[in-house]
């Protein structure tokens, strides 16, 4: 073991992040104390570490002082591990040997108002960083064998959309639809706003596109049975209808399962009276012109969202709204549209033009309060409506022919399913979640991406977008290299297994296996080093490289004040 | 695959852009105006609705920029002409004179240091003074001194070389002229982000009448710790600390009279989230949105208006105020409103009012859609053919936009159609070469 705190050369770099940092800690008495540790040769403060300057200072001393292991006393791993990471690969040292002391979020943000405590903690941070770092090993990341081509699950406008940007890159795509036809929710849909035309045009488009391109395969009226694998090599099983089960293997899956609208039995008096419809039913009755006979009609806003149940804004349904009322007011002007609404969420240029054009062509828009909503009275000869109107401080009602009611995009059924196939976390409503907001395209599976509705409430040009830009993310980094794991991996022993199964129940990332033997063995390109089976062994027989047993355990020393006997 | 992509705007979506073509192994001419990579991003302070520190999330991506082997940047850059066709495009650019050698200097400071040209520092939004050679802010990228020439001396007819004569390793060089060159590229990326609308027009409010009334950008200056005050909320007048602020909506947009008739889309959120930073580090401040529509349409946006509202306390009162008065004495501020929610006329008394001020198309917009040959909006943003059959393409085949180049919009969707329009530009290149196979 490697347990020699003293034999490694290691230089620390303290970050005074401007104020951040440097304002609650006090940098020169944790300086001094640093330079006292055992093992620490090179010890420097820097206003921005991770500045070009700071990063160049890194390599400079990294050559200069011969350093073998560097710590970073700065901010969180999860944004900055890799710039100082990508400093010790431009010196020459390889890039796994850097630890990070996060004495930002763990102690100047945290501690502000007790500098003196914030700044012992740092101490502590910076010593457990020492000992472990001097016990990290250097790990190159293994190649990986890159299927190029990529299955898309869905066949709506974002998955056709990154299934063609990805064809006409040279990619193959297996495109797994269940229906018996591709285009999803804009089959349902009569116009597409901002520019009215019909969705059919669109549609046709998209599905002649996708048919004539000989790169992508469509397996129609199908399901996907199972996914195993890892990013460059998913091992895919296909069901369909009638046919005979497919197998084939694919680098890449993209997840474009789209959502459903929300049927919302019981409220505002939907499915007591067939007057009483959504936004979809409206479409289907503009496209086969079915509205004869109306003279009022009333759209509810937010029917069904921005409630204790689903506290989200489903964002496409003013934009819906305006739309439709729009068209029937162009349709007939005789009739009479007032959109009840709470907050209009018209946002952007577009959207805000067909606001404006909406009210231009006569469109009623009535506000209500959060706590007062409009109130149904289904059964007469019309369906009244009364709401409270704020702004004139008076109740209004209505007669109306039909109701539409504006309900939101809710996670279609499928969803768990795939989240627990391809091990994607989904968020309290059932949309699929990314790993930050601002990487909007990066999932936690490697090489899984999610687009369109499956993720959150967007419109079909949204939707479009987000299609091409998982594609993007699809056809980057084929070059080989596994990225992002890092060097963090589980490893069992053989010879310490007793094959008692645990970890294999326990591993979220199906990683774990039984040999012929009846003992466990890890695939180090499955594993997301987590650490739940290492920690669960009975037997010890699991090493997590890069947070081994012997590194912790001189952490926790380091953090009493006393060192790993050996 | 042989030639390369020109990107303009080094602000996040170009960034992204940028990256997401580098990573593929495409060579990228990433053109930024300003001499410095970033954009609007790194003056925030926060993102919405997750609250991470903007920059911290900014630097690691300008730095992976700069750093990249098949990305070059061309700072003070702008291109000028643009010929050709998709697939092979020439474009002129003309780049600005730095005067200072980034590979040569060693950001010892001599020049800063002996600069007698003080001017207002732009990127603190005028909160602090700069030199006239200057770094715009510690994380900037690249990171050397550049030389401001509209408030420098020596390019006023004087005969200052201070800096020149100053800088110990023959740096800076004042004689150094606009540079001309061509790059080849097979298709173009137009990634030139957004200004603020300025509210001295809509003189109900008292922008730049009364020193406590500031823009929305002007307040993330305040509270970034990367700021004039390091992060206390000290107002501009006394530098007293405002514990009763008000946010105003819609300053410019959704309006007929001054500004634009849109909505910009992100003011809500960008409102929500300064509000609750304000509520986080002092609970017992007083915190007033006056709003037309909240508009909260992304995933988890509702949640921290609802924090903000509920949890925290921040009172949202429908209604555009009037007008903003000020107290001559003690410079406080009396936004006078009507509640539409309730029909009452009110007077609340704070110590700091932001205008939450509308998205812009950038000026510079004109002359690029010019060399780009391609059309803008009335607004100024740039006109995509069709958003269905072929989005973020604009007249022009090969020349694509994304982010607030052609239309106000948040750092996630700019972020998502960077990528998107990356792959645009690999496909185009493809074309080109008339390669197939993955």
């Amino acid at each position: 073991m490697s347990g020699n705190v003293s034999s490694q050369r290691v230089g620390v770099f303290v970050c005074r992040c401007g104020k951040d940092i440097g304002g609650v800690v006090d940098v020169p008495a944790l300086l001094e104390y640093i330079r006292g540790i055992p093992g620490v040769v090179f010890a420097e403060e820097d206003a921005f570490a991770c500045s070009t300057t700071g990063l160049e200072r890194i390599e400079d001393a990294i050559r200069s002082s011969n350093l073998e292991r560097v710590v970073v006393a700065a901010c969180t791993p999860r944004t900055h591990e890799a710039v100082f990471q990508s400093a010790l690969e431009k010196a020459g040292l390889n890039k796994y040997l850097v630890e990070m002391a996060n004495i930002r979020e763990q102690c100047s943000w945290v501690h502000r108002e007790k500098p003196m405590e914030a700044t012992e903690k740092a101490k502590d941070l910076v010593r457990m960083a020492v000992v472990k770092a001097c016990l990290l090993s250097p790990w190159e990341d293994p190649e990986v064998k890159q299927n190029p081509n990529v299955l898309v699950i869905g066949g709506g406008i974002s998955g056709m959309s990154s299934s063609l940007s990805l064809a006409s890159l040279g990619f193959h795509v297996h495109l797994v639809e269940r229906e018996a036809e591709l285009g999803g929710m804009l089959r349902s849909l009569h116009k597409l706003s901002p520019t009215m035309r019909d969705s059919s045009e669109f549609l046709e488009h998209m599905v002649k596109s996708v048919g004539n391109n000989p790169n992508i395969e469509v397996h129609m009226s199908s399901k996907v049975k199972s996914v195993t694998g890892a990013i460059g090599s998913f091992d895919v099983e296909v069901e369909s209808e009638g046919a005979e089960k497919e197998a084939f293997n694919v680098g890449r899956v993209i997840v474009a399962i789209g959502s459903d609208i929300l049927k919302p039995q019981g409220l505002y008096g939907y499915g007591r009276d067939e007057r009483i419809i959504t936004q979809l039913d409206l479409e289907e009755m503009l496209k086969n012109s079915d509205i004869s006979g109306v003279g009022t009609v009333v759209m509810i806003q937010c029917a069904g969202s921005r409630c204790d149940e689903r506290p989200y804004c489903s964002r496409i349904c003013c934009n819906t709204a305006l739309k439709n009322a729009q068209i029937l007011r162009e349709l007939n002007r005789d009739i009479d549209v007032y959109i009840v609404y709470r907050d209009l969420q018209t946002y952007g240029i577009e959207s805000s033009a067909l606001e404006l054009k909406a009210k231009k062509n006569g469109v009623k828009l009535i506000r209500y309060q959060d706590g007062k909503p409009p109130v149904v009275t289904p059964g007469g000869d019309c369906v009244a409506v009364r709401v409270f109107s704020p702004t004139i401080n008076e109740e209004m009602e209505f007669d109306a022919d039909i109701v539409v009611l504006s309900t939101p995009l809710v996670p279609t059924e499928g969803a768990p399913e795939i989240s627990e196939m391809l091990r994607l976390p989904l968020d309290d409503f059932g949309f699929f979640r990314e790993t930050h907001q601002l990487s909007p395209l990066d999932f936690a599976t490697e090489g899984v991406y999610v687009c369109g509705t499956a993720r959150s409430p967007k419109d079909a040009v949204e939707s479009t977008s987000e299609g091409l830009g998982v594609g993007s993310k699809a056809a980057e980094n084929r070059l080989g290299r596994r990225r992002g794991r890092g060097a963090a991996f589980a490893e069992i022993n053989d010879k310490k297994c007793s094959g008692c199964g645990i970890c294999i129940e326990l591993c979220p990332y199906n990683a774990i296996r039984k040999d012929e033997f009846g003992v466990s063995r890890a695939d180090a390109s499955l594993c997301g080093g987590c650490g739940v089976c290492a920690a669960s062994c009975p037997e010890r027989a699991i090493t997590m490289h890069h947070f081994t047993d012997d590194q912790l355990e001189a952490q926790i020393l380091a953090t009493v004040g006393r060192r790993p006997e050996k | 695959m042989n030639g390369s992509v020109l990107v303009i705007g080094g602000g996040v979506a170009g960034l992204q852009a940028s990256l997401g073509l580098a990573n593929q192994g495409i060579k990228v001419h990433l053109i930024e105006k300003a001499p410095y990579i970033g954009g609007v991003m790194a003056q925030l302070d926060k993102t919405f609705p997750t609250m991470n520190c903007c920059i911290c999330i900014l630097e690691p991506m300008m730095i992976e920029c700069y750093r990249h082997p098949n990305i070059e940047v061309h700072t003070l850059s702008e291109v000028v002409d643009v010929e050709g066709s998709k697939g092979n495009f020439t474009v002129r650019v003309v780049q600005r004179p730095r005067h200072v050698d980034p590979s040569r200097c060693t950001r010892c400071g001599a020049c800063i240091n002996v600069c007698p040209a003080t001017v207002s520092d732009v990127f603190q939004t005028g909160f602090e003074s700069r030199k006239a050679v200057y770094i715009p802010f510690p994380q900037a990228v690249p990171y050397a001194p550049s030389i401001d020439e509209g408030a420098c001396l020596h390019f006023e007819g004087d005969e200052c070389r201070a800096c020149e004569e100053a800088c110990p390793v023959d740096a800076i060089s004042l004689g150094e002229r606009e540079g001309v060159s061509t790059l080849n590229a097979s298709s173009i990326i137009v990634a030139t982000g957004l200004q603020q609308y300025d509210p001295t027009e809509m003189g109900e409010y008292g922008y730049n009448r009364y020193e406590n009334v500031i823009t929305s950008l002007e307040f993330e200056r305040l509270v970034s710790p990367y700021g004039p005050t390091g992060g206390d909320l000290e107002r501009p007048s006394d530098g007293k600390l405002a514990k009763r602020v008000a946010f105003v909506q819609c300053v410019g947009s959704r309006s007929h009279r001054e500004g634009v008739p849109y909505c910009s889309g992100i003011c809500c959120m960008y409102t929500a989230k300064e509000a609750v930073t304000v509520k986080e580090k002092h609970p017992d401040s007083e915190i007033y949105v006056f709003y037309i529509d909240v508009k909260a349409f992304g995933r988890d946006y509702q949640d921290l208006v609802n924090r903000a509202r509920d949890e925290l306390g921040v009172e949202y009162i429908r209604g555009k105020p009037g007008e903003i008065r000020e107290n001559p004495l003690t410079q406080d501020l009396y936004v006078l409103y009507e509640n539409t929610d309730t029909g009452e006329i009110g007077r609340k008394e704070v110590d700091l009012a932001v205008l939450s001020t509308a998205v812009l198309s950038r000026f510079e917009n004109v002359s690029l859609a010019e060399a780009l040959g391609v059309e803008l909006d009335e607004f100024g943003f740039f006109r995509v053919e069709d958003p269905f059959l072929s989005p973020l393409e604009t007249m022009r085949e090969g020349i694509y936009v994304c982010g607030c180049s052609h239309g106000p919009r948040d750092i996630s969707d700019s972020v998502t159609e960077a990528s998107a329009v990356a792959l645009k530009a690999v496909g185009d290149m493809r074309t080109a070469a008339g390669g197939s196979g993955g």
